[in-house]
C-alpha cells in the first residue's frame, strides 16, 4: 500500500473527499467568473464595433474588432481635460496628505512619557472618528473657507486620514527604541530623528500610505461634484459620474433615449470606464500585496 | 495648542522642570500644527456647523459666521418638524434595512467562501481566485455603477439578453422598487467579497495546525474538522467583524445608491445620506438637511461607540 502523506491524513483521501474537491473547484471557479464577467464584458464592449454593441451582439468577446471608441475619446477635450485635473490632483494630493499623515504620526508615536500632550491629542483625532458634521455643515464650511472650485477643495478637507495615521503610527511604535535614544544621545532633533532613522526604516509602511491615498485620490468623484461647480474642472470620476450615471437620462423612455444617444453612446461610456481603470490595474497587483499583509497583520496581532 | 502653551506657563513657577520638558516637546507640538488646524477647520468646523439645524437658516453672502450669528434660532422645531414629515420613517427604515443586510451579506458570504477556498491546495488556483475576486474592490463606484447600469440595462444590457434567451420578460432591476434593495445588497457584495474573505482567511491561516492532526488522528473527516476546529477558530473574528458592522447602521453606503438610484426608486432606495444631499445640496434646505444629517450623526455615534466599547473588552480591539 502507498505510504500516507500527512496532507492525505489530514485532509482524507476518500472518494467523498475527491467528489468534494471537484465540485468546490467548479464552485470556485464560477464565483470567481461571476465577479469579473461585468468587467470583462466592458472591456469587449469597448472594442467592438457601434454597430455589433448595439445590435447586443457583444458577449465576453469583441466583435467587430474596432479602436473608434478610444479615437473618439482620446480626441475628446472634455474627457481629457477632467484626466488632466485627476492627475494634477494625484500629484498634489498624495504628497500633501502623506506629509500630514508622517506629522502626526511621528509625535503620536512617542510614548507618554516623551510628549506629555499625547493623549489630548489622541482624543481630539478620535473623536473626529467617532462623529462629523455631516454633509451641509461640512459644504458650507468648505465653501466659507474660500476654495471651492479649487483644486485644493479636492485636497486640504481629506488631507488629515487618522486611519491612515493609526497605520504609521503602530509601525513607528514597532521600530526599536534603541535606535532613537542612540540619536538624542548624539544630540539630534525631532526632526533628523524622523528624516533619518524613522522614515529610511518606514518605507514598506510609507509606500503602503502612498497607494491608499493613490487610490483615494484616483476613485474621488462626490467632492468633485460638491465643490466644483466649473465643469471645466471636475476630475475624472466625478466626469464619468455625470456622463455615464446621471438618473435624468437613465429614467427616460426608450424612445427618448434613442433619440438623445447617439449610436456611439455605449461604446464610448465603455471605452472611458476602462482608460479611468488603467492606473489602479497597473499598481494593483502592488496593492493586493500591501492590502493583504496590512489586513494579516491587522487581523492576526489581536 | 494654543491651550499647551498657556498651561506650561500658568505651572512653570512652580517647577522649571515642566517648562524645560514642554520646551523639548515643543518640536512636537509644531510638526502637528498643519494637520491640526486642518482638522479644526474641516472637522471640527462642521460640528460647529451644526448649529444651523437649530435656525432657520439663511446663506448670506457676508461668510458663514455671519449668517450663524444673525440667524433666526428656532430651537428644536426643525426636528418636530422632520419627526412628523411622512418620508422621514421610511428614510430610517431603509437606511436601516439596506444597511443590515449588507452586515449580514458580507458575514455569511465571504465566511463561506473562504472556508471553502481554505479547502483548495493548490496554492497557485488559491492565489488566482482571491487576485481576481479582489479586483473590483479597488474601483470606485462611479465605474462600478456604469458598468453594472450598462450590464443591467433594460433594453440593451446583457443580463437582459440572457433572459429574454430564457424567455422571461426583461426587467428594469435598478428601476423598480422591489428589486432595488437586494440589488444594492448584491452588488455591495460583488464589490466587497474579496476583501472581506481576505480578513477570514488570514483567521483561517492562523489556526493552530496541530488541532487538526490530533482531530484526524482521532478520526475526525474534514467535515467535523471544519465544525470543531474551524469554525470555533474564527468564530471571535467573525464576531469582531459583527460588532464593528454595528457602528456602521446608519451606513447604507452613499456613492453606490448616489449612483445607482432615481426617482423611481426613491420609495426603497432613499436613504438618510441621499435624502440629505438632496434636501440640502439640491433643495437649498439647509437646516432641514443638517438636522437630518445630525439625527444620523447622533445615532452612529452611540452606535460607533457601543460597538468599539463591546470589540475592546471582547476581544481586545483598540483604535489607538
Amino acid at each position: 500500500m502507498k505510504q500516507k502523506t500527512k496532507n492525505d491524513i489530514l485532509m482524507g483521501n476518500s472518494t467523498s473527499r475527491k467528489v468534494f474537491v471537484t465540485i468546490n473547484t467548479i464552485l470556485l471557479i464560477t464565483i470567481t467568473f461571476i465577479t469579473i464577467l461585468p468587467i470583462i464584458h466592458i472591456i469587449s464592449l469597448s472594442f467592438s464595433s457601434t454597430q455589433a454593441a448595439e445590435g447586443g451582439l457583444v458577449g465576453l468577446l469583441p466583435v467587430q474588432f474596432s479602436l473608434k471608441a478610444y479615437e473618439s475619446i482620446l480626441g475628446k477635450t472634455s474627457f481629457y481635460k477632467a484626466l488632466m485635473i485627476s492627475v494634477k490632483r494625484v500629484l498634489i494630493g498624495v504628497p500633501f496628505s502623506l506629509l500630514c499623515t508622517i506629522l502626526v504620526a511621528y509625535p503620536l508615536s512617542k510614548e507618554k512619557n516623551k510628549f506629555s500632550a499625547r493623549k489630548v491629542y489622541v482624543w481630539f483625532f478620535i473623536i473626529t472618528m467617532l462623529f462629523n458634521g455631516g454633509l451641509i455643515p461640512t459644504y458650507i464650511i468648505v465653501k466659507s473657507t474660500g476654495i471651492m472650485n479649487k483644486i485644493w477643495a479636492l485636497i486640504l478637507p481629506s488631507a488629515v486620514s487618522v486611519f491612515n495615521i493609526l497605520i504609521l503610527m503602530n509601525f513607528f511604535r514597532e521600530l526599536p527604541k534603541e535606535l532613537e535614544e542612540a540619536a538624542l544621545i548624539d544630540g539630534a532633533g525631532h526632526t533628523s530623528i524622523l528624516t533619518k532613522i524613522y522614515l529610511p526604516l518606514a518605507k514598506p509602511a510609507l509606500a503602503t500610505l502612498v497607494l491608499f491615498i493613490f487610490v483615494f485620490h484616483w476613485n474621488s468623484w462626490f467632492d468633485g461634484l460638491m465643490y466644483i461647480n466649473n465643469i471645466e474642472k471636475i476630475p475624472l470620476q466625478t466626469y464619468l459620474q455625470q456622463i455615464l450615471t446621471m438618473p435624468d437620462t437613465r429614467f427616460m423612455s426608450a424612445d427618448q433615449l434613442q433619440e438623445l444617444g447617439n449610436a456611439s453612446r455605449r461604446t464610448n461610456n465603455a471605452a472611458q470606464i476602462i482608460i479611468s481603470t488603467i492606473p489602479i490595474m497597473i499598481i494593483y497587483p502592488f496593492l493586493q500585496k500591501y492590502y493583504t499583509t496590512g489586513l494579516v497583520l491587522g487581523s492576526v496581532k489581536s | 495648542m494654543i491651550g499647551q502653551k498657556i498651561n506650561a506657563n500658568r505651572f512653570s513657577h512652580r517647577s522649571n522642570y515642566s517648562q524645560s520638558k514642554f520646551k523639548k516637546q515643543l518640536p512636537l507640538h509644531m510638526m502637528m500644527l498643519i494637520p491640526v488646524i486642518l482638522v479644526i477647520i474641516y472637522c471640527y468646523g462642521p460640528m460647529l456647523g451644526i448649529l444651523i439645524s437649530f435656525q432657520d437658516y439663511v446663506p448670506s453672502t457676508k461668510g458663514f459666521f455671519y449668517s450663524l450669528i444673525n440667524g433666526k434660532w428656532i430651537g428644536l422645531d426643525m426636528f418636530k418638524y422632520i419627526f412628523k414629515m411622512p418620508d422621514f420613517p421610511s428614510i430610517v427604515w431603509n437606511t436601516f434595512f439596506i444597511a443590515t443586510m449588507k452586515i449580514v451579506a458580507k458575514i455569511i458570504f465571504p465566511l463561506i467562501f473562504a472556508l471553502l477556498l481554505n479547502e483548495v491546495k493548490r496554492s497557485w488556483f488559491k492565489k488566482s481566485v482571491q487576485t481576481i475576486t479582489f479586483l473590483p474592490y479597488f474601483l470606485s463606484w462611479v465605474i462600478l455603477g456604469g458598468i453594472l447600469l450598462e450590464i443591467f440595462s433594460p433594453r440593451t444590457g446583457i443580463v437582459n439578453q440572457i433572459i429574454g434567451c430564457f424567455g422571461m420578460e426583461a426587467k428594469y432591476f435598478f428601476g423598480d422598487p422591489k428589486t432595488f434593495p437586494y440589488m444594492l445588497v448584491l452588488t455591495d457584495l460583488w464589490k466587497d467579497i474579496g476583501f472581506n474573505t481576505i480578513i477570514l482567511l488570514a483567521a483561517l491561516t492562523s489556526i493552530d495546525p496541530t488541532l487538526y492532526e490530533a482531530a484526524a488522528i482521532d478520526g475526525a473527516g474534514r467535515l467535523k474538522q471544519t465544525l470543531h476546529i474551524t469554525l470555533p477558530g474564527i468564530s471571535s473574528i467573525v464576531v469582531l467583524i459583527a460588532i464593528l458592522g454595528l457602528g456602521n447602521i446608519m451606513n447604507a453606503g452613499f456613492d453606490q445608491i448616489f449612483v445607482l438610484y432615481g426617482p423611481s426608486v426613491y420609495s426603497t432606495g432613499d436613504i438618510i445620506d441621499t435624502y440629505t444631499y438632496r434636501m440640502g445640496i439640491n433643495n437649498g434646505q439647509f437646516s432641514l438637511a443638517t438636522a437630518v444629517g445630525l439625527f444620523k450623526s447622533v445615532v452612529s455615534f452611540v452606535m460607533l461607540t457601543i460597538s468599539y466599547w463591546i470589540a475592546n473588552k471582547y476581544s481586545d480591539y483598540r483604535i489607538f
